[in-house]
């Protein structure tokens, strides 16, 4: 019963990604072409995300346990190291050349299963590599 | 520099980003953890599994069961795909490996992290939306087009 929450609050981020327009690489490289023919759109999904979140994360901030009674598992890292800049470094140039990031290449499975499982395989390939040799 | 007014999507650009920040918000009010993709799909790939597997296996399961019920109710969007094969895997490759190694991506912290004011997934963010775009303007523009 518990894993009802996560499965739906999936189903909901999914939701929000295909109504978004996140999930066309088209739509993702138009935005992030800025310096051809820009689509702003994707700036107003990340503002309407959140604008939405902004001040639940302030509250939940405050908590110590969930509205479930569940523990706070909120980040602790605050360094802005190496590892972050070289990691977001590559996450985007990656990002850049197909059009995709992690959760709307799950998405893609649903939409073009062909593409999306190369994506989502070499995806999981990528972490695995990182899981095992730049921890 | 031209804004394409003609792919310009106000409406549901905002109503899917409410969406996705509605969700962030519930999981961290209900379940007090980032709606980061892939740190929860990477804990997956952990050996021995992390003892919340389930828990992460339930949140992908219904992303991968999205696009099934939307298209049940609504139009699917169309999705316009570019890069070739091989290029598919290169980007996949290196969003994994990136990903991970920074820690978060557009969800994490995207959403997330700039919705929790904090300075680290800011800084990410901006490297990532500039790696982007320079990613997508070579593709696009570079080396003399």
């Amino acid at each position: 019963m518990a894993l009802l929450i996560p499965l739906g609050l999936g189903l909901l981020f999914g939701f929000g990604l295909l109504l978004s327009g996140m999930t066309d690489p088209g739509k993702v490289q138009g935005f992030l072409d800025i310096a051809g023919h820009w689509d702003p759109s994707l700036a107003l999904v990340m503002g309407g995300a959140i604008g939405v979140a902004l001040l639940p994360f302030q509250h939940a901030r405050a908590r110590l346990k969930t509205w479930l009674g569940m523990p706070m598992q909120l980040p602790t890292a605050r360094q802005i190291d190496r590892r972050l800049i070289v990691g977001s470094t590559l996450f985007g140039i990656g990002w850049g050349l197909a059009g995709i990031c992690p959760g709307p290449g799950l998405v893609l499975l649903g939409l073009d299963l062909g593409h999306g499982a190369l994506f989502v395989g070499a995806m999981l390939a990528g972490m695995g590599l990182q899981q095992r040799y730049a921890r | 520099m031209s804004i394409a007014w003609e792919h310009f999507t106000p409406y549901s650009a905002l109503g899917g980003g409410a969406l996705i920040g509605l969700a962030a918000a519930l999981m961290v009010l209900l379940e007090g953890r980032i709606a980061g993709i892939s740190g929860i799909l990477g804990g997956l790939l952990q050996r021995p599994l992390p003892p919340d597997a389930r828990w992460r296996m339930a949140f992908i399961a219904g992303l991968l069961l999205a696009p099934l019920l939307y298209g049940t109710v609504f139009h699917l969007p169309a999705i316009h795909l570019s890069a070739s094969p091989l290029l598919i895997i290169v980007a996949g490759l290196l969003v994994g490996f990136g990903s991970r190694l920074g820690s978060g991506c557009t969800s994490g912290h995207g959403v997330c992290g700039l919705s929790r004011l904090s300075p680290r997934s800011l800084a990410a963010t901006l490297v990532f939306m500039v790696g982007g775009m320079l990613t997508v303007g070579l593709l696009r523009h570079g080396l003399g087009n």
